[in-house]
């Protein structure tokens, strides 16, 4: 059933979560629209209830109050488990099986919902290629052998297994180093521009929000600040909170600068 | 020695098997049980208190009163039964914490990561949390595993036949060889079956098969050896009960026969923990199986473990005392003279239980006063009341509880004995003590073999101060209405006095002889004028 082209991905009116019973609110009267094939970019520092908002959406954490759709989908009519399987998520950490294979982690939502092995191993397969780690090589793997970049790309060929429409993504570059970061960040948007998916995308790093995201939503204290493309935030920054928020990749890359100046002459 | 190496070894399918029978099904009922009550425990908090409190609890039971109170609680049943639930509360614990702290161990971002893959509970359940909290598990199996497997021993009291068989016996009879055989092969299977599990836990860290299998391969091989020859001897009864129509029209012979008039039948006999009481039950067995009776003799029993076992039909006969019938069964405190008690227990026994008491043996095994003979004669006494004018010269050496038992109170009292030195000791040194001239006086047993082996004088006891325990035999309720066995046990009666009990107590205590040595010895005596 191919919903209709303008249908949001992903829609949330109204979304609202307290964890006592209304006292404070983790997230407040959340509205927000992402067309398809759109990757989001939700930011903020610690506690602005970003990574809250993303669980919202496959039923991590159910909201006290709100509308969600994914593709036209009621989000808190429908079965979690079965929203669980459609959606792609790569966890914070990483959050790969230790007990399973590289090859049984990647392959787990498609077993859960019931592929044919066949399907399964062929997906895995075409995956592993994707994330460019030679099946042949690491599908029969560990993934406590693995590099913590080697396991990134096996959360992101794990999210992408069941083919879904959607991918959430929770902080999943921010414990690599820098230079993995930027590969791997790289590819990402690659596969995405490649395949066509949405993408939410939780982050507190300004440059990787600015480099990867069609859109970002910045948040603070549970409430959306500003709304608009990497371009928009630049030139019109709504609040001081947004404008510092942009003006740090500037400064530090102005720092940069500086240095290699100071270094040559 | 070798001789009784090979007798040992004799013993020992049945003894293994039975050890085997009873442990390892008690470690895997300890796993079916404990794992999903552990997983109970994990998911619900309010059960999660009450529940490890009790195991807890359980587990804190010292082990051979569990096994005991085990037997009371299934109504005096003896036997595999209480031995098996004790060993299963046993292995509970040890399980039931692990697989709840293995549980509770699991990174919460598994948990989280199994639910966003879209895993339900029961799948996140049985795909991640009890495969990350695998090795923790095995560890409480393997805990459990060697407590398990050394606690069997202890089974011996409630009459389930396993390794503790040598080490009771071997215990008793201070044969220390037979006791190291016990410990050694006790050892070995708690090494085995530890191994085994480990093997299980290496595969499960390391999350590999081929050590699982190697494990599995153990416990085959294990269960194979240790159980065949139970179920080869069951098998065999199977056959023969089978092929019984032809013994029993042997069976039918005129029961005018009296020297086959127990044949087809089965008679189990019970036994304390002490040389006396094995050489007894032995010697029933013989006289019995002489008769064409089939018998199984379950010794080191606990004393009303016993009773129970009997009141209960688990055994059919065995030998007791009056005086300890009258304080542990009838709770009376005040001792009477020695034939008003044997008529009040022998009725209450009857009235009270349906328990035939089918006549006294014909000795007593009371506590009583000892001495050197030389210096008894020297000094020119004969029963305890001579005993006041020389007590200020004299040391009495007695079991550390002896002293604060009613019996020696009373007898203090009834001929002032005040004024000696008392000396608590080991019933194993004191005996040695007196004849080297270290004390003066011991109070022993009056049928123990060293008695008469370190030429000790038993002081008579006039008064009949220390209440008397003469030997009876009792009967089941079952066993009470076979005729065929009162009318062989009958011309026992009165055919052991005490000096004879004495000489069959010293040829296996300090003579080193065997059981059935000195219950031949007991047969073959001729009869005596009855003491009485």
């Amino acid at each position: 059933m191919p919903p209709d082209p303008d249908t949001p991905a992903l829609r949330l009116r109204d979304v609202s979560k307290s964890y006592d019973g209304g006292q404070s609110f983790a997230v407040q009267k959340l509205d927000l629209n992402v067309p398809r094939g759109e990757l989001v970019a939700l930011l903020g520092g610690s506690g602005c209830g970003k990574t809250t908002t993303l669980k919202m959406i496959n039923r991590l954490i159910d909201p006290t109050s709100g509308h969600i759709e994914v593709d036209g989908r009621d989000v808190l009519a429908s079965d979690p488990i079965a929203l669980r399987r459609s959606i792609g998520y790569v966890f914070q950490g990483v959050g790969l099986f230790p007990h399973l294979t590289v090859g049984q982690n990647v392959g787990i939502t498609p077993q859960l919902v019931g592929w044919e092995s066949d399907r399964i191993e062929n997906r895995v397969e075409t995956l592993l290629d994707m994330v460019h780690l030679p099946p042949a090589e690491f599908r029969d793997r560990k993934p406590t052998e693995l590099s913590g970049g080697q396991q990134q790309r096996v959360g992101f060929a794990r999210a992408l297994a069941a083919e879904p429409s959607l991918i959430l993504l929770d902080e999943a570059f921010g414990a690599l180093d820098p230079i993995t970061r930027d590969s791997l960040q790289q590819e990402f948007l690659e596969i995405q521009r490649q395949l066509g998916f949405t993408a939410v995308l939780v982050t507190h790093d300004m440059t990787e929000a600015l480099l990867l995201a069609d859109r970002i939503v910045v948040m603070e204290e549970g409430g959306i600040v500003q709304v608009g493309t990497p371009h928009e935030l630049l030139a019109r920054p709504a609040t001081d909170y947004v404008e510092r928020l942009v003006a740090t990749p500037r400064h530090q890359a102005g720092r940069v600068e500086e240095l290699l100046a100071r270094a040559e002459s | 020695m070798n001789e009784a190496l090979h007798e040992l070894f004799e013993k020992l399918p049945d003894y293994l098997g039975g050890h085997l029978l009873l442990a390892v099904p008690a470690i895997i009922g300890g796993v079916l049980l404990s794992v999903p009550l552990g997983i109970l425990a994990h998911r619900n908090a309010t059960l999660r208190g009450p529940l490890m409190t009790v195991a807890s609890l359980a587990q804190t039971i010292p082990s051979i009163a569990l096994l005991a109170i085990m037997v009371a609680v299934l109504g005096g049943t003896i036997g595999y039964r209480p031995a098996f639930i004790a060993l299963l509360v046993y292995s509970m614990l040890p399980i039931l914490r692990n697989t709840l702290t293995g549980l509770q161990g699991v990174d919460p971002a598994m948990t989280e990561a199994a639910r966003g893959v879209g895993m339900t509970a029961r799948q996140t359940l049985w795909q991640v949390q009890l495969p990350l909290a695998l090795p923790v598990i095995l560890a409480g199996i393997r805990t459990a595993t060697v407590w398990v497997v050394g606690i069997t021993t202890l089974s011996t009291p409630v009459g389930a036949p396993s390794l503790g068989n040598y080490i009771f016996s071997g215990l008793q009879l201070r044969d220390w060889p037979q006791v190291y055989f016990g410990c050694f092969f006790a050892m070995a299977l708690t090494l085995v079956l530890d191994r085994a599990v480990r093997l299980l836990e290496i595969a499960a860290t390391r999350r590999r098969r081929g050590p699982a299998w190697f494990a599995v391969a153990i416990l085959a091989i294990v269960l194979a050896g240790g159980l065949a020859p139970a179920l080869l001897s069951a098998f065999d009864s199977l056959r023969s009960t089978r092929s019984a129509p032809g013994r029993s029209a042997g069976t039918s012979l005129p029961p005018t026969d009296p020297a086959k008039r127990l044949v087809g039948r089965d008679y189990t006999i019970g036994a304390k923990g002490f040389t006396e009481q094995a050489i007894l039950g032995e010697w029933l067995s013989q006289v019995l199986e002489d008769r064409g009776a089939e018998t199984k003799v379950l010794g080191n029993m606990g004393s009303t473990i016993l009773f129970d076992a009997l009141r209960n039909d688990s055994i059919d006969l065995y030998i007791d005392y009056t005086g300890t019938i009258w304080t542990t069964v009838m709770k009376r405190d005040k001792p009477i003279r020695r034939v008003p008690m044997f008529v009040d227990v022998a009725g209450h026994l009857r009235n009270e239980f349906g328990i035939l008491c089918v006549g006294r043996l014909g000795f007593e095994n009371t506590y009583c006063l000892a001495m050197r003979r030389q210096q008894a004669d020297r000094l020119g006494i004969r029963q305890i009341g001579d005993l006041p004018p020389h007590l200020a010269r004299m040391t009495l050496a007695g079991d550390p509880e002896f002293f604060g038992r009613p019996e020696w109170i009373r007898v203090r009292d009834r001929y002032n004995l005040d004024g000696v030195k008392t000396q608590g000791m080991d019933a194993t040194f004191m005996y040695q003590a007196v004849r080297d001239d270290q004390v003066d006086l011991i109070s022993g047993f009056s049928t123990d073999g060293r008695l008469a082996a370190y030429d000790l004088t038993l002081l008579e006891d006039p008064e009949q101060a220390f209440p008397p325990y003469d030997a009876i035999i009792l009967l089941s309720p079952a066993a009470s209405r076979d005729s065929a066995l009162v009318r062989t046990l009958l011309p026992l009666l009165n055919q052991i006095d005490g000096d004879t009990m004495r000489r069959a107590n010293l040829l296996v205590d300090v003579e080193g002889r065997r059981i059935s040595e000195a219950a031949r010895f007991l047969l073959e005596d001729p009869p005596k004028d009855p003491e009485r």
